[in-house]
């Protein structure tokens, strides 16, 4: 007896929770419908990179502008462009500069509207007496022909070399602006996340990693080919492992779009821009 | 006990007719044996349907780059151009870890459980099973933080390395979270050897080391290899604590000091990101079927043991 009244209690449960799952939906949709405001929607598309500020910024804009619709997915920078270009998405984001062949594609209609700069930090233990590398220093410690400290100025120490997995936006930028088409050896070492990075980084003397500029607190930020990555340094372009971040549309952008990309640019997407660990324009 | 039985009955008798169906359809619908079947042919049919979606999902990965090549390359460049799929390295990478962990928690969870079931005072034996269920309670985020906070540094400064993250410090943090399972499972199984035994090895004149030895132990087997058995599954399947204090390189562990990656690591650390339908999305759920594959093999080989072992002992 006692099996069944179980049974039946958790079905009726179940029928409650679908009931109620399916009036929310039916009350939203009669809300929207019902209204004057005609709702409006874009869509989103491009570079992984970008991803997380477009989602939070989207996200943002839809809870204060309830009847707005963004759509925002990935794909990478050149998927973006094509399907902006063949009228799939109304925003391309990338984390590069449109090629020009792209451009005659769009038949030089692309407008190019810079939303953030993205700087990484090559990090090291604060004890580490290694104040400054070369771009191909950095480079040869990833590909594994540097494998002790001794060998660019520091103590007689084997490195531990971190990367961030290989799937991350983070990764992709280190893998675009300094290994330059190389790959790394297979034996760095992987952590999952930029705070993991940091934390490992702070109790480890031997190691070597890098981050996103907002997360350099607790480990000491190397200068590259010289030049350190202060904010200065990467607005004005002298920092090697920096590149800006872009939004691209087919001609000057008009209505949500407009609205949208004024909004990234402006005062809370810049918020959003260094939240996530990216650099602001301002 | 009578007044239960009582009660039961008037209720059973009040109940009466349910109003929207025949009378007895009810009872054969919900009768207990249908009830259970229903539910076990379910959760059977799900398990199946699971195996299916991972088959079918890493069929790809096969298909394109060949099951040889796939298990045995030792190169894991999943976004580089070309890419490369080779989980060589992941499979030692989790046997070795799976292993060092076993190496550790098996002695201690037998000794442990054969000091709380055969030696201990009843009230010793509450207080430590309770503190061993409480240990089991703790997630497995909260072991891997505090190995990567207190037991990385260690061991790197002990042993002078590069990195405090090695296959032995996963292993040493993995075993002492399968060893609650590992203990309670066999000391329930040692429990459950009935007292006769022990009493027949006092009248030949054994000493309680010799009880526990040659008559506790043997009767117990079976449940012994079980609990083992579960705490290896638990061992080679353990993502994030590993994921954390390995070090997650993909390369052929040499020693127990270099940096490992095991599979279900690398399935979380790559899964989050890689491009729905590509093939590194098809090569992780290649990895969750090798995996899949070694775990059904291995209790398959435990329950052969099993088994055997108790064929020898009805004979």
């Amino acid at each position: 007896m006692k099996v069944t009244t179980v049974v039946v209690a958790s079905v009726a449960l179940g029928i409650v929770l679908v009931t109620v799952f399916l009036v929310g939906i039916r009350t939203n949709e009669v809300g929207e419908n019902g209204s004057n405001i005609q709702p409006r929607s874009i869509n989103i598309a491009g570079s992984t990179t970008v991803l997380p500020i477009t989602q939070l910024a989207a996200e943002r804009w839809m809870n204060a502008h309830p009847y707005d619709t963004i759509n925002v997915s990935g794909g990478g920078s050149g998927v973006g462009i094509t399907s902006l270009i063949e009228g799939r998405c109304d925003i391309a984001t990338s984390s590069r500069r449109a090629k020009n062949i792209e451009n005659e594609r769009a038949g030089g209609r692309l407008v190019e509207h810079k939303i953030a700069l993205d700087a990484l930090a090559v990090i090291v233990h604060p004890s580490n007496p290694v104040n400054s590398l070369t771009l191909e220093q950095i480079k040869k410690i990833y590909t594994g022909e540097i494998r002790n400290w001794s060998e660019v100025g520091g103590p007689n120490l084997t490195i531990a070399v971190y990367t961030r997995e290989t799937t991350s936006g983070t990764y992709e930028s280190f893998h675009e602006l300094v290994m330059r088409g190389e790959n790394m050896s297979s034996s760095v070492l992987t952590t999952m996340s930029s705070g993991e990075m940091r934390q490992i980084v702070s109790t480890n003397p031997n190691a070597i990693g890098y981050v996103g500029i907002s997360y350099i607190s607790g480990v000491k930020a190397l200068a590259v080919n010289g030049v350190l990555p202060t904010k200065q340094n990467i607005l004005n372009g002298t920092y090697p492992i920096s590149r800006a971040l872009y939004m691209y549309t087919i001609g000057e952008p008009s209505g949500l779009a407009k609205e949208f990309i004024e909004f990234v640019k402006g005062p809370e997407g810049q918020r959003i821009v260094e939240e996530k660990g990216f650099v602001s324009l301002t | 006990m009578l007044r239960r039985r009582d009660s039961c009955r008037s209720r059973e008798k009040t109940r009466g007719r349910p109003f929207f169906f025949p009378s007895g359809i009810t009872k054969r619908v919900f009768s207990g044996k249908t009830v259970t079947g229903l539910f076990a042919t379910f959760s059977i049919f799900f398990v199946f349907l699971i195996f299916i979606f991972v088959f079918t999902q890493s069929i790809p990965v096969f298909t394109n780059i060949g099951v040889t090549n796939f298990i045995l390359n030792h190169k894991w460049l999943p976004t580089a151009h070309p890419p490369s799929f080779g989980i060589a390295p992941m499979i030692l990478g989790s046997l070795l870890v799976t292993s060092l962990a076993l190496a550790v928690s098996v002695p201690l969870a037998l000794f442990g459980a054969i000091y709380i079931s055969e030696i201990a005072s009843s009230k010793v034996r509450d207080l430590l099973k309770t503190t061993v269920e409480v240990l089991s309670a703790i997630p497995s985020v909260v072991y891997g933080f505090f190995g990567l906070v207190v037991l990385v540094p260690f061991i790197q400064r002990f042993f002078g390395l590069p990195t405090g993250q090695t296959a032995l410090t996963a292993g040493l943090v993995l075993a002492f979270m399968i060893l609650p399972t590992m203990l309670s499972i066999i000391e329930d199984s040692l429990r459950a050897v009935p007292n006769e035994y022990r009493e027949a090895s006092f009248a030949l004149g054994a000493t309680k080391w010799e009880t526990i030895k040659n008559a506790v132990i043997p009767a117990a087997s079976s449940g012994i290899v079980g609990g083992v058995l579960l705490g290896l599954g638990r061992a080679i399947g353990e993502t994030i604590a590993v994921m954390m204090l390995s070090g997650g390189a993909a390369v052929i562990p040499t020693s127990i000091f270099s940096p490992v990656r095991t599979m279900p690591a690398t399935i979380a650390i790559e899964m989050g990101e890689v491009s729905f339908g590509s093939l590194h999305y098809s090569a992780l759920f290649g990895i969750g079927l090798v995996l899949f594959a070694i775990t059904f093999a291995v209790n398959f080989i435990a329950n052969w043991i099993i088994s055997r072992k108790v064929r020898r002992v009805a004979r």
